[in-house]
């Protein structure tokens, strides 16, 4: 084979890569892993502040499929999937799907307005604090994504940098699903076995 | 905000510390990193990021006596970084710096420190969290 033919077949690949699973700078996307309908608990519920000072409920989204974000400004692998996020707002937003950022940041909005304005989120997101991490079975790695279906259930949970393909493919599954009723758990309550039915690396449940 | 919990660094002095009263003294702090983490050096390479800092409550025979002494960082790529970062991985040494007042009072002491650090791996980051650095000495 010629230098040239191999360099064709090359570059033929990765874009047929590409096109694929999206040229993110991270690993390939794998299929989505979305949890049977079964065996999906109730995401717990909370309410924050966003930067205006009104306050957000998750539970104001039932009916929504949405993609809960845990990151921080300090949090080196959240920069790469924010932008990810920010196109899934715009692709998906009109079919029934929200992205909703929970910051950590100890600094609070002094730390997470500026990012905001300086990225340009285009999506709502809070300042969270413990007992919305603990909620949520101990956030201790950011980034933390839950992925909720329109029935407010957990249908998926990334903890740590993840890849824009598996994302896009848990949502699309999760947009065409149809709601089945139950939802978000009302009021402050952990969910029975402290991890919001959430399966969490071992190290991390009861690790904080 | 985040509770302590585990810790991905820690730190001690190797040594007491022996000074005399009215002189200068230096004290190294061992830090080791556990494998497959990185924290921030005391320079990181973004505002956002968190510095590796050493502070040291006051009291006791001994006042701070200018910055504490990093080693040289490293700049690591990351697959989630655009740009190589300055970090600190492994294990390394913290000189820090104190003098001791003419009129200290003569005997044994311990200075308490604050060693503040941000830590990622390849794919997550962890919160800020601190550990305690403790300082034996002995003025004589």
């Amino acid at each position: 084979m010629s230098a040239l033919r191999l360099g064709t077949v090359l570059l033929t690949g990765f874009l047929l890569g590409c096109t694929i699973y999206g040229c993110s700078p991270v690993r390939p996307a794998k299929a989505a892993s979305l949890k049977p309908d079964t065996e999906r608990h109730a995401a717990p519920d909370f309410a924050l502040k966003d930067a205006d000072g009104k306050t957000v409920r998750l539970s104001d989204y039932k009916g929504k499929v949405v993609l809960l974000d845990f990151w921080a400004t300090y949090c080196g692998p959240c920069k790469i999937e924010i932008p990810w996020f920010m196109d899934f707002e715009r692709k998906h937003k009109d079919q029934g799907f929200a992205v909703l950022g929970i910051d950590m940041d100890d600094e609070g909005w002094d730390a997470v307005k500026p990012f905001v304005a300086d990225v340009g989120i285009n999506y709502r997101v809070v300042v969270g604090n413990d007992s919305t991490a603990d909620k949520f079975g101990g956030i201790e790695a950011l980034p933390t994504t839950f992925l909720i279906d329109r029935d407010g259930k957990i249908a998926d949970v990334h903890v740590g940098l993840t890849s824009k393909g598996e994302f896009e493919n848990a949502i699309e599954q999760l947009l065409q699903a149809r709601p089945h009723g139950g939802g978000i758990m009302e009021g402050a309550a952990r969910p029975a076995g402290g991890s919001g039915g959430v399966s969490l690396p071992a190290e991390l449940v009861g690790a904080r | 905000m985040w509770a302590q919990g585990k810790q991905y660094l820690s730190a001690e002095a190797s040594q007491k510390l022996v000074a005399k009263r009215g002189a200068s003294a230096e004290a190294k702090i061992a830090v080791s990193i556990q494998p497959g983490f990185h924290v921030n050096s005391n320079h990181p390479s973004d505002d956002y990021l968190i510095p590796l800092s050493l502070k040291w409550e006051s009291g006791g025979a001994l006042e701070s006596d200018g910055p504490t002494v990093f080693p040289k960082p490293q700049l690591e790529k990351y697959e989630f970084s655009d740009k190589p970062l300055s970090v600190f991985t492994g294990d390394f040494d913290l000189l820090a710096k104190f003098k001791v007042p003419a009129a200290a009072s003569q005997g044994p002491g311990i200075m308490l420190g604050k060693l503040r650090y941000q830590a990622c791996n390849t794919n997550s980051c962890f919160p800020p969290k601190t550990v305690e650095v403790r300082l034996s000495y002995q003025i004589q």
